[in-house]
């Protein structure tokens, strides 16, 4: 068989979506980043909605997401992502608007951002990275780090009479009545990957419905900063995050 | 025919942005310019332009819905007083750093802190000297009259987007609060898609397959390259200097001694000079529109013919650092102000004059 009869429309089983930029992706090998980049895109994609999608990258490991992604983006400081996105959509009701977050961002010094945007029932689209550290800074302890857990500003190990509770942002943000659909997803494996492409593609899909919020959390990894293989990483998550951050639906609109 | 009404100079900013075809306001209550976010929500500008004015959580929230909306190329606007606009530097220094245009009208109260609702000018330097983190500038206007204050809202807007630069409105809580005659303008229209498309290419509108995708960022990781975008805002503010100077010089002709003041303080200043005139004292005002671009360069021309300036200024002395650099030792300068909201006398502005600069 020659090359030319093997690389055929009909043979082809994964592709880079076009919505990747040719930049190598900054993120660790192993991290879920990528792979949540990639749901997006191809949710973009398939919807065919480029030319009416806004993004809003973060602070944190992924504040150059606009590198990768060949959509109209902006870059907002640290935590202020749901602001911007309040705006953006507000003004461009027919566009479709996401923010990209994580941890940090998202649940502690974006706290404020989050609740108010979430509880106003602002029509766009939140993905939110949960691995339970501060990635991008170098592994400090953040406000989703588990009970016991060492980062380099809990070296012993999350105290949480000292350092306070890890905090269950997407249980909280549930209870509001302006969020439409949350859900908690993972994408450690193929099965896992499929689920939360469905969700990313189910949170885009409600921006037409203009009921608010949808919410889509994506238990994730940090090797590097968790001092782990990738693998061992996985394993980690699996048998330590998911526990404390069970998969799943949390609010799902009534049919 | 004239439109004329009587407003607050805080009424007179929202009228203005809804005539000025603004896009968004975005803004939280604080004294002694809530009137602003009070005015709009009454007006429901919602069905007279489509205009979208929210309460937001916080003036940080505020402000970055500002930069959210600049982002894409829209009109767009906050306005708060001191304390606030403390807490809106962040995303001003973004804003700059993203070159995003938009305005910021600051009606000043009285400081640090929480300090009073009272009027004040304490806040001059951080307009005029960053406030915000890193190497930038804003365009600052300091209206001295509700009309003027009605006038710099359009104004602040053509500037922003000539410059793609935040403008901020210095104005007090005498301006905000005080009632005045107002020439109303015609309602502009908003700006339609295709016309921020054209006007504004580099905002996020959604990429179309015809061009590159626009991204909104401050970031650079590559020092060359940060230091390139760095030093092009520096050209940007250097153009401003050159080009968008505004001041107001009043009995300057023979003067013998000048004020030099802003605002609420000018006004002040020209009751002065009327009383001082009258007892035979030679004294005009130089009122700078622009605090920055600071006018330099009137400012060092009359030193070489007085004999002495007074800046009047409601805080202990801000304005006067760069009054004093601009007459680079030539003549004597000296300061007179009040602080914690108290409005100086047209009467004790005059004694000021006799006793630092004519007998002093």
């Amino acid at each position: 068989m020659t090359r030319e009869e093997i690389i055929k429309k009909e043979n082809i089983v994964y592709r880079k979506t076009p919505l990747f930029t040719d930049k190598p992706l900054s993120y660790c090998p192993g991290c879920g980043h990528g792979t949540v980049h990639r749901l997006i895109l191809e949710t973009i994609e398939e919807m065919g909605i480029t030319s009416q999608t806004i993004g809003v990258a973060p602070v944190g490991c992924a504040v150059l997401a606009y590198e990768f992604m060949d959509i109209d983006m902006m870059q907002a400081a640290h935590g202020r992502a749901p602001a911007l996105a309040t705006a953006v959509k507000r003004l461009n009701p027919d566009q479709f608007v996401f923010t990209y977050q994580g941890d940090g961002d998202l649940a502690a010094i974006g706290t404020c951002e989050t609740i108010h945007a979430c509880n106003r029932g602002e029509n766009f689209t939140m993905i939110f990275i949960n691995n339970g550290i501060y990635g991008m800074t170098g592994g400090q302890m953040a406000p989703t780090t588990l009970p016991g857990m060492k980062s380099s500003t809990s070296p012993y190990g999350r105290d949480v009479k000292m350092m306070g509770n890890p905090l269950k942002i997407t249980e909280l943000i549930a209870q509001l009545p302006g969020t439409y659909f949350v859900t908690r997803q993972a994408v450690h494996t193929p099965a896992a990957v499929r689920k939360c492409k469905k969700a990313i593609r189910k949170a885009f899909e409600n921006q037409k419905l203009d009921k608010g919020i949808s919410f889509v959390e994506v238990v994730s990894n940090c090797n590097s900063g968790w001092k782990m293989t990738p693998v061992q990483a996985n394993k980690w998550m699996e048998e330590n995050m998911f526990p404390f951050y069970p998969l799943g639906d949390i609010k799902v609109p009534k049919e | 025919m004239k439109e004329l009404r009587l407003m607050k100079g805080n009424e007179a900013i929202a009228e203005a942005a809804i005539r000025a075809g603004a896009d968004g306001y975005f803004g939280y209550p604080i004294t002694p310019q809530s009137e602003v976010l009070e005015y709009l929500m009454a007006q429901k500008p919602h069905e007279r332009t489509g205009m979208v004015v929210l309460q937001a959580e916080s003036e940080v929230a505020a402000i970055n819905m500002v930069y959210g909306g600049a982002s894409c190329g829209k009109k767009v606007m906050t306005s708060s007083s001191s304390p606030g606009i403390s807490l809106k530097m962040e995303g001003i220094s973004y804003m700059a750093g993203a070159e995003l245009p938009g305005l910021i009208v600051n009606v000043t109260r009285g400081g640090p802190g929480l300090g009073t609702i009272q009027p004040s000018q304490s806040d001059y330097f951080q307009a005029t000297k960053g406030g915000g983190h890193g190497d930038y500038r804003l365009i600052v206007l300091a209206p001295a009259s509700v009309q003027e204050t009605y006038d710099f809202v359009k104004l602040s807007f053509d500037l922003a987007f000539k410059y793609r630069n935040p403008v901020m409105i210095l104005t007090d809580g005498i301006i905000g609060q005080m009632m005045e005659k107002v020439e109303l303008g015609d309602q502009i229209p908003r700006s339609t898609r295709e016309e921020i498309i054209k006007a504004c290419p580099w905002a996020t509108t959604g990429k179309t397959p015809d061009r590159q995708r626009s991204v909104i960022t401050s970031l650079d990781l590559d020092s060359n390259k940060q230091e390139k975008h760095v030093l092009k805002l520096g050209a940007k503010y250097d153009k401003m200097e050159q080009d968008e100077v505004r001041f107001e010089k009043i009995n300057c002709d023979d003067a013998e001694y000048i004020f030099v003041a802003f605002g609420s303080s000018a006004r002040i200043c020209q009751k002065s000079i009327e009383i001082g005139r009258a007892k035979g004292i030679k004294v005009g005002l130089i009122r700078p529109i622009t605090l920055f671009p600071f006018p330099k360069k009137p400012i060092a021309e009359i030193a070489n013919k007085v004999k002495g300036i007074l800046t009047v200024e409601m805080n202990l002395g801000q304005m006067i650092e760069d009054v004093r650099l601009a007459v680079n030792g030539k003549v004597k300068v000296e300061h007179y102000g009040r602080t914690g909201g108290i409005i100086p006398t047209p009467e004790e502005v005059l004694i000021a004059l006799e006793q630092k600069i004519i007998g002093g």
